[in-house]
């Protein structure tokens, strides 16, 4: 019996090892693309300098939202094929009812993403389809729609303010303030925790853990937000990305909404049985994914600074490859936020270095379908192994 | 002559559980040999390492045919040696047709493809010799439960099958079909197949057999012909254990009725028109443990299953707790007038195996435990590890990973997360199903204490003395209807097996 239970806490500690595995990847990627930029005019590298750093997380943060939303479609068992064309057709709405006024229009992209999120979630969760079949048919029809509904044309972002929203930065100051605020809600939610840890009898954190879990956060975001500032300013794209990561994040863990869907990716018939509704929070993940694509779109068509109609192509695989990346499981069950903003970033370096590198679009190519399959190849050797 | 199969002293052991323990069993020529027993006596076992499932190896005790000693490393092995088991689960491939299900991976080929001819040819020729009137262009989806498992049989057949072993065949078929089966098991025999009849049914097995074995706790209680026994001593050799050994004396203080379910009707979700249950009424006092006693496939799994709200197909039912009605089409209804269901088949109904003992038990009532939107994960480690010691789950922390954990373990984990939702009445399905001895102990003196506690139990077991142990009063189920009431003082094991197996009604 002992030793049964000392396996289970084995498998615990190394499925926390594996989320750390992915973060030593992206770091070892990173001093790799650091040391291979280094030239004559850089003695350190280019790659982790503040202007190619900023550019390297705005170039995440479109992939990152998307990966969010595909996380929780992905864990309650599902997948979302469609979120590529819903870009494009969100973006292009959102571009062409600009002459509404500038929150009427970004309003339209989230309805629209939410709208169709809403009725693909349904066909899966009421109508029994496999959501693989309906995405994969909303792929192709949205993308019909956007042909249809801008005629095949590219349009501009006239409204400055949309466009900011891609390309602009937050003053350095309100960056600092931001962060100021961030570290004082990490000291009060650790004091709260041992309070209420202490009110239900368990044994309250050390205080050195708990200096720990406040200092180590608080370094982390005071030294990005200096790193950020000394590039002009946080930038607007990746404020989104790190709204929607903590959002997802918080969502995931802490509601019974994310547990849930856990549950139901894990075992769909011991979660009915344990009287959870399965069809309204299957409709729930797929409304959410809807609603961050059309925001993403935003994003997107901001920073391009114009809609054309094949925008969001193959964005749909992009988010899946950050899932699977950050070890999400496409059986449904297991993934978290983190793993999957991890995994954006983790592809948004290797596109970011490479052509930093001037390394052949083929090869690009080559490189990032190779990581994904070898990064899941790890995850299986190690599970087989654990 | 040697006997057609010897199977002589088997041995096998699970771990934490003896399977089988020095088990002799033989068969002739042209013989139909019956094995019986109650469930968990190691029947399923004995037919799997004749059948290679279990090689050779990993049980003790030696397998002969026709003198030759045998040593069977894989199911191929055993089926090249003339050997064909026929599972209650059937092997065959809806979306193919009769003739390609029969000669699945054997084809008949010219020049390296397909002689469709000589398949269509064969197939039809050995059909025709079992007298089936099947179509070998058929596809196997559209025929009848009954009509597969014949064809199953024949697909046996076409392997030269010497030896055939059949489990619970007929538990699917109809009245009729069982004459058809029964017809070709006769024609079988006069062939000089050798048949391994394993049925709950006695009756049944009193009219195809030459012999009966029974098994019970993984031993050979006797072999006997036939014609020199009858149903009520079998039946005694099949249930005879010392009952008060293993239950823990107590005498439950029964209250008002606090639920009751009134005709009960379920229709079975793939064959519109089929009852599964029909009419059935129950109802469960405060502080009682109301047994509900059944073979395989009288309902009683079902009966649970719609009252609690989740049977996929058509039901009715009046349900009313506290002597009032209620509806209930959902388990989340349910949970919230107070009903609580330790469902059988703890992997695939109760467990998310490769979550914590944690997430497992706070999952049904996570609502009541946690804010209703966001979770308060240290209310939850407290009342999961309050839960855990209550039943002793044997661990070091609720944040192991289920799977990682014992049967017994697991099954109390999913009582656990029962406990949680606060019921007043519980439904347990098989609640020591696949556990070792000390753990079911474990599990009864926690049923007892439950009811102690003024819970109101409904226990659906098919091992008989668990339910006799157990509960202060019985209902028999036989095909779907209440064939016995029973108090505890009238339960005799041998009266609810008559009840059980359709032969006599006991009204309340």
């Amino acid at each position: 019996m002992t030793d049964q239970s000392q396996t289970g806490r084995l498998k615990l500690r190394t499925s926390a090892l594996r989320a750390y595995t992915m973060l030593l990847a992206l770091i070892v990627i990173w001093l790799f693309f650091q040391w291979a930029t280094i030239d004559q005019y850089h003695p350190y590298g280019i790659f982790l300098g503040a202007i190619n750093f900023s550019k390297l997380l705005q170039q995440t943060a479109v992939t990152g939202v998307l990966a969010v939303g595909m996380l929780m479609v992905i864990v309650c068992g599902n997948i979302d094929l469609s979120i590529g064309a819903v870009v494009g057709l969100a973006g292009g709405i959102a571009a062409m009812t600009q002459s509404w006024g500038l929150v009427p229009c970004l309003l339209a992209a989230i309805a629209v993403g939410l709208l169709i999120g809403a009725l693909q979630g349904t066909l899966v969760a009421y109508v029994n389809i496999p959501s693989f079949i309906v995405t994969l048919g909303g792929l192709q029809a949205w993308r019909g729609v956007i042909l249809k509904l801008t005629k095949g044309s590219t349009i501009p972002v006239e409204i400055p303010f949309f466009r900011s929203l891609g390309r602009d930065f937050i003053d350095p100051r309100i960056g600092l303030a931001l962060a100021i605020i961030a570290v004082v809600l990490i000291i009060l939610s650790n004091m709260g925790r041992n309070r209420a840890r202490q009110r239900h009898g368990l044994q309250t954190i050390s205080t050195a853990s708990t200096i720990a879990r406040i200092v180590i956060p608080s370094l982390v975001i005071v030294a990005f937000i200096i790193l950020m500032n000394k590039a002009g300013g946080l930038p607007i794209p990746v404020i989104f990305l790190l709204a929607v990561a903590l959002a997802g994040a918080f969502v995931t863990a802490n509601t019974t909404f994310g547990r849930y869907l856990y549950a139901i990716g894990g075992n769909p018939d011991a979660a009915r049985l344990s009287g959870i509704n399965l069809k309204r929070y299957v409709l729930a993940a797929f409304c959410l994914m809807g609603a961050l694509s059309g925001l993403a779109s935003l994003l997107h068509t901001a920073r391009v600074g114009s809609a054309s109609p094949d925008a969001g192509t193959l964005m749909e695989l992009d988010a899946i490859a950050s899932c699977v990346i950050g070890g999400t499981s496409l059986m449904g069950g297991r993934g978290t936020v983190f793993g999957a903003v991890l995994g954006a970033l983790i592809l948004a370096s290797l596109d970011n270095g490479m052509s930093l590198l001037n390394v052949e679009n083929w090869a690009q190519y080559v490189v990032k379908g190779g990581v994904l399959v070898a990064a899941v190849g790890f995850d299986m050797y190690g599970r087989s192994k654990a | 002559m040697a006997a057609l199969l010897q199977m002589q002293n088997i041995t096998k052991s699970f771990p934490g559980v003896r399977a089988l323990d020095g088990v002799s069993f033989d068969l002739n020529q042209g013989e139909v040999h019956a094995l019986v027993g109650e469930n968990g006596a190691g029947k399923s076992t004995l037919m799997k390492i004749l059948a290679g499932v279990y090689p050779h190896g990993q049980y003790g005790g030696d397998i002969s045919l026709e003198g030759a000693s045998r040593r069977f490393t894989s199911v191929r092995d055993s089926e090249a040696a003339g050997i064909a088991v026929i599972y209650q689960e059937l092997s065959l491939v809806k979306d193919l047709n009769v003739a390609e299900n029969i000669f699945l991976g054997r084809e008949p080929r010219r020049f390296g493809v397909i002689d469709w001819e000589d398949l269509y040819g064969r197939a039809h020729k050995l059909l025709a010799d079992l007298h089936l009137t099947i179509d070998p262009r058929t596809l196997v989806r559209n025929l009848g439960i009954g009509q597969q498992q014949l064809l199953e049989i024949a697909k046996a057949l076409s392997q030269n099958a010497r030896i055939l072993v059949l489990d619970e065949p007929t538990a699917a078929l109809t009245d009729a079909e069982v004459e058809t089966l029964f017809g070709i098991l006769n024609n079988l025999r006069a062939r000089g197949v050798g048949m391994i009849y394993i049925s709950h049914k006695l009756d049944e097995v009193f009219r195809i057999s030459e012999r009966i074995t029974v098994l019970r706790d993984g031993k050979t209680i006797d072999t006997v012909a036939t014609s020199a026994t009858d149903e009520p001593r079998v039946i005694a050799k099949m249930v005879g254990r010392a009952v008060d050994q293993i239950f823990p004396e107590s005498t439950h203080d029964r209250g008002e009725v606090i639920f009751e379910a009134r005709n009960v009707t379920v229709e079975d979700p793939s064959v519109p028109g089929k009852l599964l249950v029909a009419e059935v009424g129950f109802s469960a006092r405060k502080g009682e443990v109301l047994g509900v006693a059944g073979l395989m496939g009288s309902g009683r799994s079902e009966l649970l299953m719609a009252v609690f709200g989740a049977h996929a197909g058509r039901k009715s039912a009046e349900i009313l707790v506290d002597g009032k009605q209620v509806t209930i089409n959902s388990p989340y209804d349910a949970i919230d007038h107070g009903i609580g269901f330790v469902t059988e088949d703890r992997k695939r109904y109760g467990l998310i195996l490769d979550q914590t003992i944690l997430r497992n038990m706070t999952l049904a009532g996570l609502r009541k435990l946690s804010g209703r939107f966001v979770t308060d994960e240290d209310a939850e480690v407290v009342a999961g590890e309050r839960a855990g010691a209550d039943l002793r789950i044997k661990t070091n922390s609720v944040f192991t990973i289920v799977g990682t954990l014992s049967g017994g373990n697991q099954q109390k984990v999913v009582l656990a997360k029962w406990l949680l939702t606060n019921p007043r009445v519980l439904f347990l399905d098989e609640p020591t199903r696949g556990i070792d001895v000390g753990a079911k102990q474990e599990i009864y003196a926690q049923i007892n204490r439950l009811a102690a506690s003024g819970l109101a139990i409904v226990l659906v077991s098919s091992e008989l003395p668990e339910v006799l142990g157990l509960s202060d009063r019985v209902i028999v189920l036989h095909e779907g209807r209440v064939t016995g009431h029973f108090t505890r003082r009238e339960a005799t094991p041998e009266a609810v097996m008559a009840c059980a197996t359709g032969h006599a009604q006991v009204a309340a």
